[in-house]
């Protein structure tokens, strides 16, 4: 069982148990264009949540990555090295890092999927 | 300040789903269908930008060759009309006051297309300049609609799709005509490295044309976000990336546009010393060994991490797969493969210095 949590910032934690797959949202991919590279933290790297972490590239310009939650990072998703497209293809299915979390509670200050398609909706008007 | 102009195109490029953002006072189009999509179209087949933003201005006058060889780095004297130069206009220290086009329209009438990010500066730097000169200066920008049709296939949409006829047409040549009753002037001139024309007219007859060139689905409608990968890759320079009021045509590599045998232009001594001396930093190309993709501004460090440069424009290549850039660096790190390294974020990745051309024009000479 997992539960998908959302950011402000267009990033995606989907959580199962105390590990969180985190990535971005489609759309935030929509939003970037053809994605040309991706800057990751490598395996061991801690992230804090609120905090930059890497950053998601397109043509035209590089988006910082904010973390959704705070944690260590237990592997980046090596495919997105050499296929960076991969997230325009499927943005849900190729998260960019997987994370075990250090405090679970921070969970609880991110949007459910209903309260993130809202505010997307609120953001483009 | 916060005022964004539109062009005479606005419409036409919401009703097209296009992603807009400011450009030099303007608010333009950076891409429709996808910059990757829009760039391959222009290298291989045609593309059409609406460049309305660009300035125009045209100076005639009994002296308006003698103000214009004045106020430009390149030489008009001799030169045939419907013939165009390029070059910049620069400050008494040698500095890029605006890159721009001369197009000769006849014996001491000359029409400037400049920067439509300095067009107020350009205006008050053209105004202050000409005492002293028997010139007419009119401003054309808000009059002036402009398309860019670029790519290999342009002469054909030019001829069959708008009915222009530009075969005739050499390199950096021009010519004015009517259309459907409308005055425009057609060059073969671009900003893509692919041969290309750029015509100018009302903002009707550009609407006009648009809409010609949309409905023949033989030209995609291409944004600012390809006509900035196009350029870089084929080593045009922007201005505000390679150059500024502070740096100088020869440090951004184009003495080829700067007659310093000419009698007199404002800043010419600057440049003369600046020859005999050496330029403190040149432009290069820097190419990256890994995927990480430099961008304006990022620094450029030695091998003992002292800062010698910054990056003027970066991109991961599109007609080139590789993460490459301009950088403007210190001269003794300027030699084609000097080794450097671009800080990105929280790292250096190594980098070789090359041409700053990274793709070869295509035009049609």
């Amino acid at each position: 069982m997992s539960k998908i949590y959302y950011s402000k910032s267009h990033e995606y934690a989907r959580v199962e148990g105390d590990i969180a797959y985190i990535g971005i949202t489609d759309y935030a991919q929509k939003a970037l264009g053809n994605v040309v590279y991706v800057d990751m933290p490598e395996q061991g790297d801690d992230i804090t949540a609120g905090e930059e972490f890497g950053a998601v590239e397109s043509v035209k310009a590089a988006s910082d990555l904010f973390a959704p939650v705070s944690g260590a990072v237990i592997e980046s998703n090596e495919q997105l090295i050499d296929n960076p497209r991969l997230i325009n293809e499927d943005a849900m299915a190729n998260w960019i890092i997987k994370v075990s979390l250090t405090d679970p509670s921070e969970l609880d200050n991110l949007m459910d999927e209903e309260a993130y398609n809202a505010f997307c909706a609120s953001e483009s008007h | 300040m916060n005022d964004l102009k539109n062009t005479c195109l606005h419409d036409r490029h919401v009703a097209l789903g296009a992603q807009m953002s400011p450009f030099g006072g303007f608010d333009m189009p950076i891409q429709y269908s996808g910059i990757v999509e829009e760039h391959n179209a222009v290298r291989n087949a045609c593309g059409v930008f609406d460049v309305s933003h660009m300035g125009e201005v045209n100076i005639s006058g009994p002296d308006a060759e003698k103000y214009v060889n004045h106020i430009f780095t390149n030489d008009l004297r001799g030169i045939p009309a419907g013939k165009i130069l390029y070059g910049m206009m620069l400050n008494p220290e040698g500095g890029v006051v605006d890159d721009l086009l001369v197009y000769k329209r006849g014996e001491n009438n000359f029409f400037l297309v400049i920067n439509a990010s300095n067009i107020d500066k350009d205006m008050a730097w053209i105004e202050k300049n000409a005492a002293g000169y028997d010139v007419e200066i009119d401003p054309l920008s808000d009059e002036l609609g402009q398309l860019a049709v670029q790519g290999p296939g342009s002469e054909e949409v030019m001829e069959q799709v708008l009915g222009i006829t530009c075969s005739d047409l050499e390199f950096y040549t021009f010519k004015e005509e009517e259309l459907d009753g409308v005055h425009i002037l057609v060059s073969r001139t671009g900003y893509t490295g692919e041969d290309g024309f750029e015509i100018y007219a009302e903002p009707e007859a550009i609407v006009r044309m648009w809409d010609i060139l949309m409905e023949s689905g033989r030209a995609l409608p291409c944004g600012l976000g390809c006509r900035d990968t196009l350029r870089f890759e084929v080593g045009l320079p922007l201005y505000g990336d390679e150059l500024s009021d502070t740096i100088t045509p020869l440090e951004a590599g184009l003495g080829i546009f700067v007659k310093l045998d000419k009698p007199e232009f404002i800043g010419r001594e600057a440049l003369e010393k600046q020859k005999a001396e050496g330029a403190p930093r040149k432009l290069v190309g820097l190419e990256l060994h890994d995927r990480a993709i430099p961008r304006h501004g990022y620094e450029v460090v030695n091998g003992e991490g002292e800062v010698v440069g910054h990056v003027t424009t970066g991109y991961r290549g599109i007609s080139v797969d590789k993460s490459i850039a301009a950088a403007l660096v210190d001269t003794p790190w300027s030699a084609k493969g000097t080794e450097l390294k671009v800080r990105i974020r929280r790292k250096e990745f190594p980098a070789t210095v090359t041409a700053k051309k990274f793709y070869k024009k295509s035009y049609k000479k």
